[in-house]
């Protein structure tokens, strides 16, 4: 893969040999009774990183955080921060702080009060304890909301306070519960780029646990895929996408087309797929695979061409009937039953405001893409 | 639910309120009668309250009825909210059906039952009747009503603020005292006045437990009623509504003011 | 709490760890404590004296102080004491059975205790079914409502009635002056007094109860009834009705158990005719000064409503654990 990198170019410990990992889960389990909310899972994390793991509402990345706060141990395995052992340390005496996803403010305090109890907890000196709280209401810009009860601030507002309660005492790990998860969309957006400042500007390692895949893309250096409470993979935003190591990974972010069938021929830069409906697929070669052997060549729509004559250049096309048709504003999603029976989704940008090769219901039409669109996968 | 207000809903409600409410107001009516037949209108009178407060036995008794009730409460309430701690956070330890049993039992349990067992208790321990027994009674019974009312609110209790404090610094006995207890204290102050109430009405508990010297207030308004109606326990009956409903009310009232004030500002908040 | 500590705790992890078990240690403590007192509280205040109960229902009685024989004492010893222990007898519990007095008392109370709180619950449901489908911003005036006679004494709002009930009270002087009877009725001192007394006593036990688990319901559940074709009334029966059943069960047995065990409202309305077992235990303990037979029809009644007294505790956790 060429340049499937970090978004901040000049950051990536995860491919220096020699760079220490910051938190590290060592083969850990957690078993709640009968139930195995995490299996024998390992993962490292650097510092002043903003990783975020993600997976569908209970797949233990939950349980995870919260590991690492301390509300739950282990059943085994261990984990470290900063090369020292957390097992045992309760969660008042661990070096992180977390943000909740019901904020969890104190109903009975102020906004000041909230921020201030962590510093209060430490024994600061009060007048640090107060500049500290001024510096850290201008951080979130609630300079003029700090007499407030968290009962008379809006959704976002709260939010905000929560973020300020949880960075004012400067933890090495700053954990986010799906720390959007109750804002509106809009204000979620703008939150995700301000979040992505503040971790920038205070230099912390953000730990982020979120079912919602945009925002995990969005703000993460790296992405750990949860599922089962077993890591799926872990890469930067962009090789998940455009590089998932298993079928599971590419179902689950984004909208992908599957090509069941064969390894048919292998030449000294190309596969020849044989599609288990028929198909004939023309790929560069990726993944070792032996003539024969069974895998999925996925392939996300985005990459398929979509046109009503069958293109002249093309290594691979399909030929099948439109079926369905959704217009999007910014692009147009088709679904095209192929003559073996498959189904395959394509989308266009619409670029300009009239399309020039019009599709309608029912038209017959071609998809084609180009042998390196998409990916072999053989798990 | 939510719906059309029937006629016959209201119908309902209007002469259930009737019947709850008719018998207490022609009671204090019936307080202010000048004629001593109390169900025979002779005219308006403040008399038999002036008379009430000469009535010595009636005041002494007063006395001790305020002082059961706010040790009794107190202690309750104490003991109470730990019992309410007890059922909500620790769901497995040995005995906890046992507990739980000793928490519910008293509060549908039948009084003579109670008061008889109480005494049988203190007679065997050999603890005089008086003062103190009517105190220890009331908190056993009353305690488990505070616990009933403070596990109510500790259940819809959001765990997360007791995590955030934690994970903050705070150690779990500094949580418990800056978060926990500050959050459920509405809670406690009502279970407060509940077991004041209870205690303060409690005839058949104190009748048991009670000794020389020791007469509730119920206890003599009860053997002046066995010795017939009199526009005098009207009076007393009277103040005595008077003072709880006046209690309930404010307390109901700052509480409904408070709640209205957090919907303005969660409104006003929510605009901008 | 932040680096300084976590630092130092690196380079000394012994002390770290003794530090935090220790911390553990003193959580656990106080945690255990938050259990001990009030459960020993109880186990001294509530389950000991049933104990004592018992064991005096088997005693005799006797002209001293406790007025009871054994007063089980280690005075004489082991041997003494187990000299003591054969005094015991069942002698009271024999006694009950051949007086016909205490069965009928028995049954009396639990059939009045039965048919009072389904009189309650005819009375109770309409106005809680009325409280749910109040404007909502008018219920938590109403709940006050109905709170609000359940602060004011008990005592009180019994004796309330008696002013009413009397054959020359206010009751039969309207009904004697509106012309619909001719005769004063004579309710005071018969069963129809206590049905009253209890009836209204404890209405707010079954009001209560029933307002929650109306109250909790969602009406659109009707609408989509009488959508599909279902009338009104049978939308009651099949979907309300069926729904506020907990509310049900917790309200019965909340005016059932104590109405069964009843002292005030039979001494003060049913008067010297009726005949309850709340009034028989008080009038063998306070006129008789019979503490053994008191004992022995106490430990009966609790034999009769342990029963009840389970279920509306497996109610109550079963409430709990819907609430969570």
């Amino acid at each position: 893969m060429k340049s499937l990198g970090s978004i901040r170019r000049d950051f990536a410990p995860w491919n220096d040999p020699n760079a220490k990992p910051y938190i590290q889960f060592d083969n850990v389990t957690k078993k709640f009774g009968d139930f195995t909310a995490v299996n024998n899972l390992s993962l490292t994390i650097f510092e002043r990183e903003f990783f975020a793991l993600l997976g569908a509402s209970g797949c233990g990345k939950s349980t995870l955080l919260r590991m690492l706060a301390g509300f739950e141990e282990p059943t085994a395995g261990r984990i470290l921060l900063d090369g020292q052992d957390l097992r045992g340390i309760p969660p008042y005496r661990r070096p992180v702080n977390m943000m909740f996803q019901s904020y969890a403010l104190f109903p009975h305090m102020t906004v000041e009060n909230n921020i201030a109890f962590g510093l209060k907890q430490d024994g600061m000196p009060k007048p640090e304890i107060a500049s500290r709280v001024a510096e850290m209401l201008k951080l979130v810009k609630l300079e003029q909301f700090a007499k407030r009860k968290p009962h008379q601030l809006s959704g976002g507002q709260r939010q905000r306070v929560a973020l300020a309660r949880s960075v004012a005492k400067r933890p090495k790990v700053l954990l986010l519960d799906e720390p959007l998860g109750a804002l509106d969309k809009k204000l979620r957006e703008e939150t995700q780029f301000e979040l992505m400042d503040l971790q920038q500007n205070l230099g912390l390692t953000f730990v982020v646990v979120t079912h919602d895949q945009e925002e995990a893309m969005t703000m993460a250096d790296r992405i750990a895929i949860i599922d089962k409470g077993e890591v799926m993979q872990v890469a930067t935003p962009a090789e998940v996408y455009e590089a998932p190591s298993s079928r599971f990974v590419a179902h689950f972010v984004g909208n992908v087309n599957m090509f069941e069938g064969k390894v048919a021929e292998r030449t000294a830069k190309t596969t020849r797929i044989a599609g288990a409906t028929g198909a004939q697929i023309v790929v560069d070669n990726a993944v070792d695979t032996a003539a024969g052997a069974d895998i999925v060549f996925a392939i996300r729509p985005e990459k398929i061409r979509i046109s009503s004559k069958k293109p002249a250049d093309a290594v691979n096309a399909l030929e099948g009937e439109v079926y369905d048709i959704a217009y999007l504003g910014d692009m147009t999603v088709y679904h095209v039953r192929l003559d073996d029976g498959q189904m395959v989704r394509a989308s266009t940008m619409n670029a300009a405001r009239i399309a020039e090769d019009p599709l309608s219901w029912n038209d017959r039409a071609w998809v084609s893409f180009r042998p390196d669109a998409g990916v072999v996968l053989t798990r | 639910m939510n719906a059309t207000w029937s006629r016959f809903n209201i119908t309902s409600i209007v002469l259930g309120f009737a019947f709850l409410y008719l018998p207490i107001v022609l009671l204090i009516v019936f307080s202010f009668n000048e004629s001593k037949l109390v169900t025979v209108w002779g005219g308006f009178s403040t008399k038999w309250y002036v008379s009430l407060f000469h009535n010595q036995g009636l005041m002494d008794a007063t006395w001790v009825t305020a002082r059961v009730g706010l040790i009794s409460a107190t202690v309750a309430t104490v003991l109470g909210t730990l019992a309410a701690l007890t059922l909500t956070r620790y769901t497995r330890f040995k005995g906890r059906v046992l507990f739980s049993g000793m928490v519910f039992a008293p509060l549908v349990m039948p009084e003579v039952i109670t008061g008889l067992s109480l005494l049988l208790l203190f007679v065997a321990v050999g603890l005089d009747r008086g003062f103190l027994t009517v105190t220890l009674a009331h908190i056993t019974l009353t305690m488990c009503f505070v616990a009933v009312v403070v596990q109510s609110r500790l259940i819809t209790f959001d765990r997360s603020l007791e995590e955030a404090a934690m994970d903050l610094g705070a150690t779990p006995v500094k949580t418990f005292f800056q978060i926990t207890l500050p959050v459920i204290m509405p809670a406690i102050v009502s279970g407060w006045m509940l077991a004041f109430t209870l205690s303060l009405d409690d005839l058949v508990i104190a009748s048991f437990t009670s000794g020389p010297g020791a007469t509730t207030l119920p206890m003599k308004i009860y053997s002046q009623v066995r010795l017939g109606v009199t526009p005098e326990i009207n009076a007393a009956c009277t103040i005595l509504i008077a003072v709880v409903a006046i209690g309930v009310v404010i307390a109901s009232l700052a509480n409904k003011r408070r709640e209205v004030q957090r919907q303005l500002d969660e409104q006003a908040a929510q605009r901008g | 709490m932040s680096s300084a500590a976590v630092t130092t705790a690196s380079a000394s992890p012994a002390t770290n760890a003794g530090k935090s078990a220790l911390a553990r240690l003193g959580a656990a403590f106080f945690g255990r404590l938050v259990i001990i007192i009030p459960y020993v509280w109880l186990l001294f205040f509530f389950l000991i004296p049933f104990v004592i109960v018992f064991k005096i229902s088997l005693s005799q009685t006797a002209i001293a102080i406790p007025p009871y024989t054994p007063a089980l004492d280690f005075s004489g010893g082991i041997s003494g004491f187990v000299a003591q222990l054969k005094q015991l007898s069942l002698d009271n519990y024999t006694w009950l059975t051949q007086d016909a007095l205490y069965f009928n008392a028995y049954v009396t109370s639990v059939i009045i205790a039965a048919i009072s709180t389904v009189l309650t619950l005819l009375v109770g449901y309409p106005i809680a079914y009325g409280m749910a489908r109040a404007p909502a911003t008018i219920r938590p005036t109403l709940l006050m409502l109905v709170i609000l006679p359940f602060w004011t004494s008990f005592l009180i709002r019994v004796y309330a009635w008696i002013g009413i009930l009397k054959p020359e009270g206010l009751l039969n002087q309207l009904l004697l002056a509106t012309g619909v009877i001719h005769q004063p009725l004579i309710i005071l001192n018969t069963y129809t007094a206590i049905f009253i007394g209890i009836v209204y006593s404890y209405l707010p036990f079954m009001v209560l109860p029933l307002y929650s688990a109306l109250e909790k319901m969602d009406y659109s559940l009707i609408e989509a009834a009488k959508d599909l074709g279902c009338p009104p009334t049978s939308a009651f029966w099949k979907i309300t009705f069926p729904l506020s059943l907990p509310g049900v069960i917790a309200g019965c047995l909340l005016v059932f158990i104590p109405a069964v065990g009843e002292f005030v409202i039979p001494d003060l309305l049913g008067g010297s005719q009726t005949l309850m077992i709340g009034k028989t235990l008080w009038n063998e303990f306070f006129a008789n000064r019979d503490w053994p037979v008191s004992s022995a029809v106490a430990v009966i009644l609790l034999l009769l409503l342990i029963v009840p007294i389970m279920l509306f505790q497996r109610a109550q956790a079963r409430a709990q654990e819907m609430d969570r």
